[in-house]
């Protein structure tokens, strides 16, 4: 019968009989109000057969593959969580990666998944649909086993167990929820071009590579196979998001401005959301994989060139900030860390300064600015600390109103001035750390006026916690944002003498005394 | 790299996060439901408006009538995360599958007789445009509703009907009538038997309360339509035909077997949270009810000819005794 069937119906004509041959042009209701968000961007679609489905698969085949990769997740993740697989990671500095991440990255993850139900509503044609849907249940899943490989830890370790309460209140986590905020209040087009396109193909390799294998050469066998777990996924969403790029630039020529404006943005912004990444990967995996710079040279500015250059034949160009970026990534994962080690305060994950030989990598990896520029610094630092006088800024800071990270890289051409722009609008003064920020701002000023930057609002009075009573004879704004954040003192300042460190050499000594 | 550890155990610091601590009123072990779900939809500190809907938030309250003290109380009995979910669909589609292949090696479903097969083209082959219909209203109830217990049951109900719909497109191809599927679409298109039905649908495509679109696709219509054919037309094809319907749509049948636990249980809690609530559920139910089975009157003469309309009339008791289960009185 299969035999049969397989004569009649090719695996293309097969496909659409499953999917776009359901849909139908409504007529008791007007398709603009069906599809009401099709058409405000911009965006004009002339046909949208043409879209080219860039996989094809029907749910039964969806379900047995991905229920084949969850009961291997799954399997592993008890037998890790069973042995006590937490004692196998290289030393308990590791975990403060998995702190950053299950704060930062499952509620994007969640994010996307909302995002993405959105567009698989408001698109009209059934191809997009059915892709952005099956993206939606893809997102929940890595946000679940994100959640699900790090819950364990959160037992056994410090500075987890208030994350989801710290997702829109912590204030380095909101340069991502800026970004993600950004992407799902935009239209339907601009979405798929943020987060499928600029985050899912152009950047996400360095946002998962280094995760993935950072928790594989550090024994963290939970976090790796998550990761390696969901990078079937991305490999669909992936050409979902350039399949998306090509359909827009296919279908009319007055799309290529609109697009173009939107790959410059959303690179740019994706690129600053990165910068954390980057630290991670320079300063707090115990055993490192490759530099942030070496990262950047073969995600981006390999593969980028090879994508614009395929894209080129479409008029589009190279994304604005490229040179920048490149000229940047000899800093900025030092400029980061360094702004995160001076407010050990502030984070529910631990800072500390390198060790010699981590010194000597980091010198041999950045050859053109590590001893100029940031050795310098920390040799301060490390004698400061042995003098009992650990850095701690106390001092508010200021940030960038469109990506929200504290103003704290420097000026292209100039590594020793910090780079500050500002601009007015309505009478009223606006920062930002780059360029590329204040022309974002520029371009939708109505939009990044709104932007939530906790350090302003906590001075408004927008951050107390629960409770808190304004009237009060010594009430002062901002005042009590530990409780606001929920912070576990445990889980703040230098990482050595804290109680992960103690608890993990005393457990580890124990698992493995013969 | 792996490490030789010995088995020893460790006193943990915690059982569990502090969201789900406060929650349980412990710290205690929470399930992985619990910890994929609860309280994870971000809730202050937007940072923009939806340019797309600039008078509410990102996610919004208000974007229904009903109001909740906890929106996680509309949580699903089922407990399914996406893992569990998709295990759960994995099972399913592999005994359909199976069912498949038996009916169509065995030559039952292209030998199923002409009188069966005409009745599944003309009344079963239409219903794949409906389930289409059903993915685009869960897919805005997934996208627009408030806190992740339903939206990601919206999102995997979505994701449901769309393999309902290429379970009802492969049920087409195994009984080798390809052609009749573009027959049924233009019936779903033209005929007038259909009409109502499609008005229906596309009515509900641009209802604004998510809430009162999950009342009206997922409680009253497929409340209706679900048990009209997938047990009253398919009892009549097996007792004319043989079981061979049974194989061919099995999956539709445990899906909705299943699917109502979940259904009910969010307009229990939607209920049972105010008396408000309790009211509008009623009035929602009431007006869906009505026009249900309104739609469906011509679409059951199609699958049962005269006694359409008392066929329609058991499976209605079914759907009144449900809202009362849940505690809406209508
Ligand atoms: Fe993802
Ligand atoms: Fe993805
Ligand atoms: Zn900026």
């Amino acid at each position: 019968m299969d035999m049969k069937v397989a004569k009649k119906l090719g695996l293309k004509e097969r496909y659409t009989m499953m999917t776009r041959d359901l849909a139908w042009d409504t007529t008791f209701q007007p398709m603009d109000k069906v599809f009401p968000q099709v058409g405000y961007e911009g965006i004009k679609i002339h046909d949208w057969d043409k879209w080219e489905d860039p996989f094809r698969l029907t749910m039964d085949a969806y379900w047995k593959y991905q229920a084949e990769k969850e009961r291997k997740l799954y399997a592993i993740l008890d037998a890790f969580n069973q042995n006590n697989g937490h004692l196998s990671v290289t030393d308990a500095r590791y975990i403060n990666v998995l702190k950053l991440f299950l704060g930062s990255t499952p509620p994007l993850e969640l994010m996307a998944a909302r995002g993405f139900s959105m567009v698989a509503r408001q698109m009209v044609g059934a191809g997009p649909r059915v892709a952005c849907m099956m993206q939606s249940v893809d997102e929940y899943r890595h946000f679940q086993t994100q959640i699900h490989s790090i819950s364990n830890y959160n037992r056994f370790y410090n500075g987890l167990d208030e994350f989801a309460h710290q997702q829109s209140r912590m204030w380095y986590l909101s340069d991502g929820k800026s970004f993600f905020d950004d992407a799902i209040t935009a239209g339907p087009f601009e979405f798929m071009v943020a987060i499928g396109f600029a985050f899912e193909y152009v950047l996400t390799n360095i946002l998962f590579v280094p995760f993935i294998s950072g928790a594989a050469y550090n024994g963290d066998m939970a976090a790796m196979t998550v990761g390696f777990s969901a990078q079937s996924d991305e490999a669909r969403h992936m050409t979902l998001g350039l399949e998306c790029i090509k359909f827009m630039l296919e279908q009319d020529p007055d799309n290529l401005p609109i697009v173009q404006r939107w790959i410059d943005k959303w690179t740019w912004r994706g690129t600053r959301k990165l910068a954390s990444v980057g630290m991670m990967m320079d300063y707090m995996l115990p055993k490192r994989i490759m530099s942030f710079k070496e990262a950047w040279e073969i995600y981006f500015e390999q593969n980028g060139t090879a994508l614009f250059t395929d894209l080129a034949r479409y008029g589009i160009k190279v994304p604005k900030c490229f040179e920048q970026t490149i000229e940047e990534k000899e800093h900025i994962t030092h400029q980061s860390w360094i702004g995160f080690y001076m407010k050990p305060d502030a984070t529910p994950f631990h800072t500390w300064m390198p060790q010699p030989e981590e010194l000597d990598w980091l010198s041999e990896k950045y050859p053109n600015t590590f001893d100029k520029y940031y050795r310098p610094v920390y040799e301060y630092w490390i004698e400061q600390e042995k003098a009992g006088n650990r850095f701690n800024n106390k001092t508010q800071p200021m940030n960038c109103q469109v990506c929200v990270s504290t103003i704290k890289f420097n000026e292209p051409g100039d590594p020793m001035e910090m780079c500050f722009r500002e601009t007015e609008y309505k009478g009223e003064k606006f920062h930002f750390c780059s360029d590329h920020c204040k022309e974002i701002f520029e371009d939708e000023p109505e939009k990044y006026v709104q932007t939530f930057i906790s350090s302003h609002a906590a001075l408004q009075g927008k951050c107390e916690p629960e409770g808190t009573d304004v009237n009060a004879h010594d009430y002062r704004p901002g005042a009590r944002m530990h409780a606001y954040w929920r912070m576990d003192k445990r889980a703040s300042g230098d990482f050595n003498g804290s109680e992960d460190q103690k608890n993990f050499a005393k457990w580890r000594a124990q698992a493995t005394r013969n | 790299m792996s490490m030789d550890l010995r088995t020893i155990t460790i006193e943990p610091l915690r059982q569990t996060f502090g969201h789900l601590a406060r929650r349980m009123g412990a710290d205690k072990p929470a399930s992985r439901y619990m910890e994929g779900t609860m309280d994870l939809q971000p809730v202050e500190n937007y940072h923009y408006r939806p340019t797309w809907d600039p008078s509410h938030d990102i996610f919004d309250p208000t974007r229904t009538r009903v109001t909740m003290k906890d929106w996680y109380a509309l949580k699903d009995p089922r407990q399914f995360f996406y893992g569990a979910w998709t295990l759960a669909r994995g099972r399913m589609q592999e005994t359909a599958t199976a069912d498949f292949d038996l009916a169509e090696e065995m030559g039952l479903a292209a030998g199923y007789p002409a009188d069966g097969k005409a009745v599944v083209n003309q009344v079963l082959l239409p219903l794949r445009h409906v389930a289409w219909g059903s993915n685009i209203n869960n897919s805005y109830i997934a996208a627009y509703s408030y806190g992740i217990a339903i939206s990601q049951a919206t999102a995997y109900a979505c994701m449901d009907q769309l393999g309902i719909a290429q379970f009802i497109t492969r049920l087409a191809i195994s009984l080798d009538e390809i052609d009749a599927l573009a027959e049924a679409k233009q019936a779903w298109l033209k005929a007038p038997a259909w009409q109502g039905l499609r008005h229906y649908i596309e009515d509900q495509m641009v209802m604004d309360d998510w809430f009162e679109l999950f009342v009206a696709q997922n409680f009253a219509l497929e409340g209706l339509l679900f048990p009209l054919i997938y047990d009253k037309l398919n009892d009549r094809l097996n007792a004319a035909h043989g079981p061979v319907m049974t194989l061919l749509t099995r999956f539709q049948r445990e899906w909705y077997a299943e699917n109502v636990k979940w259904v009910d249980a969010v307009l229990k809690a939607a209920a049972a949270d105010n008396p408000a609530n309790k009211a509008l559920l009623g009035e929602w139910i009431r007006a869906a009810r009505q026009r249900s089975i309104e739609v469906l009157t011509p679409v059951a003469e199609l699958g049962f000819g005269a006694e359409g309309a008392a066929v329609l009339d058991e499976v209605v008791q079914q759907l009144d005794a449900r809202a009362a289960k849940a505690g809406i009185p209508l």
